[in-house]
């Protein structure tokens, strides 16, 4: 597909990022006067973007199917004798379907987060980095060369980082923030190879160019080239998706204000790997190996974060591990080339949905609950808060893949495809996709017996046993500005799917871009029987275990495995002993060489050449223009020599 | 050479206004504390206008610079001591102007932050001969960027010690006689070794062709003297060790630290934010125009220190109790990405590092004179003394935070443009020492994340608890910065295209070429990129 350029409406796309970079400007720079009215700016500033993206959308729907990738050129950001790097917007299927994603999503979270954050003295300061957040996250997705994306890039990892760390005061905000940046960085660092790399072959970073360098074939020669390309691409994809190896740092994550984790840490930044790698497709589609590491990190992912939701206690960490898993589910979709991209986007906006919902709920469930995270602390909710069950309950049937609801038709769609790529590799990574459908039902239905279902394990006024100091319950429903958002989002879990999935319409939309199956799928498929099975087994075995049974308020010692999934599967403990030990060493090593050893060696040389301190000592008479006579005359006599023996 | 002679106006501009401080009379010793601070605040004030006096003239200068003309603009050239052809010659090319604007914009800044730093606490020291001192070490940062005659730069390279070696000796803190006597030494020794080859250049000289056989320092003319490559590496090393020590690079960093930590912030801005930029400013100037053949001879060895450099600067920074020292150890990090991105001998690798002096000046100075108000408010400069200054004093805190990005390379920053570039013209010919030098960026992560997290993050610490926030006269010192930071992070075309035409005569002048890529991307595809104007391919011709 060719690139025209951007004309009419769409010459104004630059639009969709200055709205949330003039409300953060104007939040930030403007301080404590526009406390009173900071939150409605940030509100504005994200449904202008989301209104003009709705436009832009339908624009793009008017031209003919192969005239949908349209440019703007902004600036020319870097121009240096040959390299050149500019602002640039590229709108295709691909770019405007997340611009809706994160504007839309990104505005009801901004509405919600009004009810939320209303009694936090900061919460101006709030909306500025969301509205930081989405410009961000508008210019990854919208740039059309890949060092305009890494900007992007390391921006949502900052605004990730003022949010996580959002509430600093509590140290475990403040380390988590920092942890979760320098994962990234590692992630990003990957990323910034890739680019170098693609510079120092093609000449370019543009996307067009780099492309068309893959089509025609001419790379052929340097197939190990493109690989490592691909294989740098993912491991950016790993930081910032949370993806195994780089996963440790999104369960931390969570001491982010419940919003930031609907948001960032569900529906939109950490999906930014699955972006990379799906608009990367033309690299991925000529190196099989890096494909194949994608398709592989992402089952593997699945599985991890599954079995780590299983055995989380506090409901956002148990929802972190589903979002890793869910994730890993996109990015096993991106591993299988045209046959799975359009199943791995379709999920990521569902998931969206869905995700955000959930969390939206969970932050519901802690605002009526004086921030107790502890499922082992709920129970019996139900009835207190009947909007945000309703909501969950439908997030829920969406996410463990229960037709018609929106999770059955992608994440179905994601295992057809492995199974369709056929060989022991395809049944495989098939295999490790309907296991993980299974576990999602368990630990889902967990948290919903957990949470919502069975006997109240709260006690009214006053404050059970370790629980946060001195606070009591009162379960509550929350305000309309915050149900309303779920009520929204809940309506996209129900429907998405089936608006995207039936009649191939995603499909068409996103095929000039990213391929699609050579098959188109049916509704019904063996594995996907298989899957269906497998959740309802889920199901029953977490009624069998928490529903049927009342749920102990102190959690069970467990088998070994829970133990393991408890801690993250030692994640943290890995990256401790390998990573951070080792690495104070070298630096305690590294300040002691430098002050010892070359600093020594250098203050002993002095020592012995001049007995330096107690002669300079003595010729120090404190006046300056002693000093400066005595330097002078050195000079001069220097010079003088010098002279001499030269001429 | 006729018309207004912009260059030395400059220079004179800051030396006339440290004249004038020294004039104003002594108050007598019994009168008032009052006069006394009267007398203070006129000396600051006058610093200060003259300051901004020479910001202003060189903004104009700057109008006056072409970057379609000849490389060096605005030159003068006058015989000064003819009988060894020693010229005053004057002359700014894009690398040279662009780091005398950052040393015009750097100097009220620094006077502003520096406000009361002579005159706080107990022993009162003499506020006027301070910033008499500060404004004659501007004159001699401008004439070292603008001289054009080797002998002319070696006399300003040497007398830029004098009035830092009194503002640490005599104004510093801690063992700031130790400190200063080891910035001394380390530095007087380069400077003889570069005296030593600024002679023999002037002997070659006489014996060259080129020349008619008439000795000169001329900067135009020594370039045309052909040297053998024996004597043209010896040069170079003279020319290069008083380099990398001023610079300064592995293993030669040691004075640093310790200078940085004894200097009050606003002096240890202009050491690391300006002087030491002198350094890889006179490798690109010197080493690399005078001596081609010697730059590929030592340049692997260079690359290595550099790479050394920039991993070991940082894991040291990792591991400081104390912020002055770490943002010391920073920069020895950031100086190997200059050097790195100088001897790869791209042109992206050129700019880049041209680029990094001007946004490390800033960024570092913010950095730096923003950690100075943290420690005049808490009296330490421990990092374990401090927590929670966000919940204090949002402003300080939050402006820390900004600098430190920039100290990290964010994109959106100056910082980002400089180091990416360095990064890409590193990579595309040595793959190995650009990939060693990319981890550079997540120790970066970890060094000022960390320090962010300990002073301005956790529980208030009591001791910070007091802390007020920024008062005004703080706030117009780093506001300036930070707004160049951010405005030189999303549009650097400006000061790129003052630069770029230096860098390519730079690499004419050393016979290099950038690499050609493997599989360059077609020309006639500008279709796949309508924003790109069709340079982004032009890649890599001569």
């Amino acid at each position: 597909m060719t690139t025209l350029a951007a004309t009419g409406v769409l010459h104004a796309s630059w639009l969709l990022l200055a709205f949330p970079v003039f409300g953060t400007a104007v939040l930030l720079l403007g301080g404590r006067r526009t406390d009173k009215w900071g939150h409605l700016l940030g509100c504005a500033m994200s449904l202008a973007s989301f209104a003009y993206g709705v436009i832009a959308f339908f624009t793009l729907l008017g031209y003919p199917a192969a005239d949908r990738s349209r440019d703007l050129h902004m600036f020319s950001w870097i121009p240096v004798d040959g390299f050149q790097a500019n602002i640039g917007i590229l709108l295709d299927p691909l770019s405007i379907s997340f611009v809706l994603l994160i504007t839309g999503v990104g505005s009801l979270i901004h509405i919600y987060s009004i009810g939320y954050m209303a009694h936090d003295t900061e919460r101006r300061r709030f909306f500025a980095y969301l509205n930081l957040f989405i410009a961000a996250m508008l210019l990854l997705v919208l740039s059309d060369n890949y060092l305009g994306l890494y900007a992007g890039w390391e921006g949502v990892g900052l605004a990730s980082y003022l949010l996580i760390g959002f509430w600093q005061h509590r140290p475990s905000a403040a380390v988590a923030a920092k942890k979760a940046f320098i994962a990234n960085r590692v992630g990003d660092a990957g990323l910034s190879l890739a680019i170098m790399l693609m510079f120092a072959e093609f000449g370019t970073f543009n996307f067009g160019p780099v492309f068309h360098q893959m089509l025609s074939g001419s790379t052929s020669g340097g197939t190990g080239i493109t690989t490592a390309i691909g294989l740098l691409l993912l491991l950016g994809a790993c930081g910032k998706s949370a993806q195994v190896p780089l996963q440790a740092w999104l369960l931390d994550a969570m001491e982010g204000p419940t919003p930031v984790s609907a948001l960032i840490h569900a529906a939109t930044m950490v999906t930014a790997g699955v972006y990379l790698i799906v608009r990367s497709n033309p690299i991925f589609n000529v190196s099989p190996d890096a494909q194949l590491a994608v398709a592989i990190v992402g089952a593997v992912t699945l599985l991890v974060g599954a079995i780590i939701g299983c055995a989380k206690d506090d409901i956002k960490k148990s929802l972190a591990g589903s979002t890793m898993s869910q994730i890993g589910y996109m990015t096993l979709g991106a591993g299988l080339g045209p046959a799975g991209y359009v199943f791995a986007i379709a999920h990521l906006l569902v998931h969206g949905f869905f995700k955000a919902g959930l969390f939206l709920g969970a932050g519901s469930v802690m605002h009526g609950m004086n921030d107790d995270v502890n499922m082992r602390r709920y129970g019996g909710l139900a009835r207190f808060l009947p909007v945000t069950f309703v909501t969950f309950g439908l997030g829920y049937l969406a996410i463990i893949g229960i037709p018609p609801f929106s999770g059955f038709w992608t994440k179905d769609g994601i295992i057809e495809a492995a199974w369709d790529k056929g060989g022991t590799t395809g049944y495989i990574l098939a295999a490790c996709a309907i296991v993980g459908a299974g576990i999602t039902a368990f630990y889902m239905s967990r948290m919903m017996f957990m949470t919502w279902f069975g006997r109240r394990r709260w006690e009214g006024e006053e404050a059970p046993e370790g629980a946060p100091e001195g606070k009591a319950y009162h379960p509550h429903e929350s305000p309309a500005v915050m149900t309303w958002p779920m009520v929204l989002l809940a309506i996209g879990s129900v429907g998405a799917g089936a608006f995207l999935m039936l009649g191939q319409r995603f499909m068409n939309f996103l095929k000039p871009v990213t391929g699609a199956p050579a098959t188109p799928h049916g509704v019904w498929s063996e594995p996907g029987i298989i899957a269906l099975v497998l959740v309802v087994a889920g199901l029953g075995i977490a009624w069998f275990m928490y529903g049927r049974v009342p749920v102990p308020s102190i959690a069970p010692r467990g088998s070994f495995l829970t133990a393991a999934a408890r801690k993250d599967l030692y994640g943290d403990a890995f990256n401790e002993s390998v990573l951070m030990r080792p690495g104070q060493w070298l630096t305690r090593l590294s300040v002691y060489f430098d002050s010892r050893g070359i600093d020594g060696l250098v203050n002993g040389l002095a020592a012995f050449v001049g007995g330096s301190s107690g002669r300079l000592r003595r010729i120090q008479t404190g006046y300056a223009r002693s000093y400066a006579l005595s330097m002078l005359l050195g000079a001069v006599l220097l010079v003088a020599g010098l002279l001499v023996v030269r001429l | 050479m006729n018309g207004i002679p912009w260059l030395t106006v400059a220079g004179a501009l800051p030396l006339l206004g440290s004249i004038v401080l020294t004039l104003i009379p002594p108050v007598p010793a019994n009168s008032a504390p009052g006069d006394v601070e009267a007398r203070d605040k006129l000396a600051k004030v006058l610093a200060l206008a003259f300051s901004v006096a020479t910001l202003a003239w060189v903004i104009v200068m700057a109008t006056r610079f072409s970057t379609s003309g000849p490389t060096y603009q605005l030159t003068e050239q006058y015989s000064w001591i003819p009988q060894f052809g020693v010229h005053y010659a004057l002359g700014v090319d894009g690398i040279a102007l662009v780091l005398v604007g950052m040393t015009a914009v750097l100097m009220p800044v620094v006077l502003l932050a520096s406000w009361h730093d002579a005159d706080r606490g107990a022993t009162r020291r003499s506020v006027k001969s301070y910033f008499a001192l500060m404004l004659l070490l501007e004159t001699m940062m401008i004439g070292v960027f603008e001289a054009t005659d080797v002998f002319l730069f070696y006399v300003f390279f040497e007398a830029m010690l004098v009035p830092m070696y009194f503002m640490i000796g005599s104004f510093g803190e801690g063992p700031r006689q130790y400190a200063a006597v080891k910035f001394l030494l380390y530095s007087l020794f380069g400077g003889l070794l570069m005296l030593v080859a600024v002679i023999a250049l002037y002997v070659y000289a006489g014996d060259s062709p080129a020349t008619g056989h008439h000795g000169t320092f001329l900067l135009s003319s020594l370039v045309h003297v052909a040297l053998s490559p024996t004597a043209q590496k010896w040069l170079f090393l003279g020319f290069f060790l008083a380099f990398a020590i001023k610079a300064p690079l592995w293993p030669f960093h040691t004075w640093l630290p310790d200078a940085a930590a004894s200097a009050q912030p606003g002096a240890a801005v202009l050491m690391l934010g300006v002087m030491d930029k002198v350094g890889t400013f006179g490798m690109i100037r010197y080493c690399l125009e005078l001596f081609p053949a010697a730059v590929s001879y030592f340049k692997v060895l260079i690359l290595t220190l550099a790479v050394i450099s920039i991993l070991y600067g940082a894991v040291v920074a990792i591991g400081q109790k104390s912020m002055k020292r770490l943002i010391g150890y920073t920069s020895v990090s950031h100086f190997g990405f200059i050097v790195l991105g100088i001897f790869a001998l791209t042109s992206q690798g050129q700019a880049g590092a041209t680029l990094y002096m001007v946004n490390h000046g800033f960024a570092t100075g913010a950095l730096f004179i923003l950690a100075g108000f943290l420690i005049v408010r808490r009296g330490s400069d421990r990092i374990e003394d401090y927590g929670g200054v966000q919940k204090v004093a949002p402003m300080l805190a939050g402006l820390f935070l900004v600098s430190g990005l920039a100290g990290l390379a964010m994109p959106g920053l100056s910082t980002f443009v400089s180091e990416f570039l360095v990064l890409a013209g590193t990579f595309s010919r040595y793959k190995v020492a650009g990939s060693f030098a990319v981890v550079g960026i997540i120790l970066a992560a970890i060094y000022i994340l960390w320090m962010v997290q300990r002073t301005t993050h956790g529980p208030v610490s009591e001791s910070v608890a007091s802390f007020r926030d920024l008062r005004a006269r703080e706030l117009w010192a780093v506001m300036p910065l930070i707004a160049l930071i951010v405005a030189m992070g999303v549009y650097p075309k400006p000061v790129l295209d003052v630069i770029n035409p230096a860098v390519k005569a730079t690499m004419s002048q050393v016979h290099v070429t950038n690499p050609v890529p493997a599989h360059p991307a077609p020309a006639a595809n500008a279709a796949h990129a309508p924003g790109a104007n069709s340079s982004h391919l032009k890649g890599n011709q001569p």
